[in-house]
């Protein structure tokens, strides 16, 4: 554990060409027409789709069938296009950090403000949950406290741009400020919980004894816009590859739903009157991973058929912070009882979460 | 020359090792690719973010799936 101030800038590099601050004039242009034609085609989408369905084929807008099918293709177009543009956006930003550039600035934090900024950090770092492993030995070589790290791994996929973009999508930007508002709250609590703690003999021995050896290589140096476009677009791909089986099976369980399950079929289980209708939907969300796209547009309209808000946002937050992909990953590093208190203690912040907002809210 | 793909078996690890095996084929070499999925092989070439490239033991690009041109000049570079 000797290389905790080992820098990720390596001036003795051949130099590359440095990186334009600006992207070139050629490629703005691009950018505006872009989100030019982004704009008109997300605010031309309810019109289409109106003019389509009620006017060309004559469906009834107060009929079932007709307000189904509007429905389904409607938030299809408007989800997909709010994907596209907001991953791309997210990701050439994004290029700007990486995990090795987080793990320069949190080694050596105490813990306490250590917490607060991992949380933070773990929302903009780019971060795939595949380098999880990588990244927890590359933390703790550094000298970033358990808890610390655990708190970056809490909030790097809770605070998810595709739950984030969906919710705000669907149920505004209140919502989505108050997911991410509570999201980060949770995870800066539940690492500095398990600091307290003092877990470290529940953490696989091999960990202490890996290194990471020489120059630590940080991908975010020298990249041309070029570069930072091309990630921009293969982010988009991948997830929109990976997540629109889901999408389309929800918005049409969706759809269905919205045309003829009753107003208040959810009042009763999962409205506010239900004391374990938070605890029922973190439980459900566990095993729900990957599929957040899916399952938001099935939440909207659990919302608008009763489903208490406070009980949604506890939902989203579970399937994307409590996952069984990630914490066989984490089994690698971590030892069993640990991987439990983790659970434990961020289903308790997200439970906790969910019963408060359904009390103001 | 050796050539050596690091990661874990993610979706982009393979994205990267196919692009690398066309850039091989195109340039007409006779080198094989090593896949090097342990971490701790991994780490010991200071990669935290995977998946990365290995030419001659020096890290050519990590983090990220580069475009087939810069892959295919990276490895036009070395030879």
């Amino acid at each position: 554990m000797t290389d905790i101030d080992d820098s990720v800038s390596h001036p003795e590099d051949p130099p590359r060409p440095a990186t334009r601050r600006l992207p070139p004039p050629g490629m703005m242009a691009v950018f505006v027409l872009s989100t030019v034609a982004w704009w008109i085609a997300y605010q031309a989408n309810k019109p289409l789709w109106d003019w389509l369905i009620y006017d060309t084929i004559h469906m009834s807008v107060d009929g079932r069938t007709g307000s189904a099918v509007h429905f389904f293709l409607y938030d299809t177009t408007k989800i997909v296009l709010l994907l596209a543009g907001i991953i791309f956006v997210i990701t050439v930003l994004r290029s700007f950090m990486s995990v090795e550039r987080t793990r320069s600035l949190l080694g050596g934090r105490r813990e306490g403000v250590g917490n607060v900024m991992a949380a933070g950090l773990g929302t903009i770092t780019p971060f795939c949950s595949c380098s999880a492993v990588p990244a927890f030995i590359g933390f703790v070589a550094a000298g970033v406290p358990l808890g610390v790290t655990m708190s970056f791994l809490i909030a790097s996929p809770m605070v998810n741009e595709v739950a984030v973009i969906l919710l705000y999508g669907l149920f505004g930007l209140d919502i989505a400020a108050l997911y991410v508002g509570s999201g980060l709250v949770v995870a800066v609590v539940a690492g500095w919980v398990i600091g307290k703690l003092r877990l470290e003999r529940w953490v696989e021995p091999f960990v202490f004894e890996t290194r990471l050896d020489g120059k630590v290589v940080d991908p975010a140096a020298g990249l041309n816009w070029n570069e930072r476009v091309l990630m921009g677009k293969q982010e988009v791909a991948i997830i929109i590859g990976k997540v629109w089986p889901f999408l389309v099976v929800g918005i049409a369980l969706g759809a269905v739903l919205h045309g003829w399950a009753p107003q208040d079929l959810f009042t009763k289980w999962a409205g506010n009157g239900n004391p374990f209708g938070v605890l029922v939907a973190v439980l459900l969300g566990i095993p729900l991973y990957s599929n957040a796209a899916g399952a938001i547009p099935l939440v909207e309209v659990l919302h608008a058929k009763g489903m208490a808000m406070g009980t949604v946002l506890a939902f989203m937050m579970s399937i994307v912070a409590l996952s069984l992909p990630e914490m066989i990953l984490l089994r690698r590093v971590l030892k069993l009882p640990l991987i439990g208190v983790f659970v434990a203690v961020v289903g308790t912040g997200i439970v906790a979460t969910g019963y408060m907002f359904n009390a103001v809210l | 020359m050796n050539i050596k793909i690091l990661g874990t078996g993610c979706v982009n690890c393979r994205n990267l090792e196919a692009l690398t095996e066309r850039a091989v084929a195109e340039l007409e070499l006779d080198i094989s690719i090593t896949d090097v999925t342990d971490i701790a092989d991994i780490m010991s070439y200071g990669v935290m973010s995977t998946p990365a490239l290995v030419i001659d033991d020096e890290v050519v690009m990590a983090g990220r799936v580069p475009g087939y041109d810069s892959v295919r000049d990276a490895i036009a570079s070395h030879t």
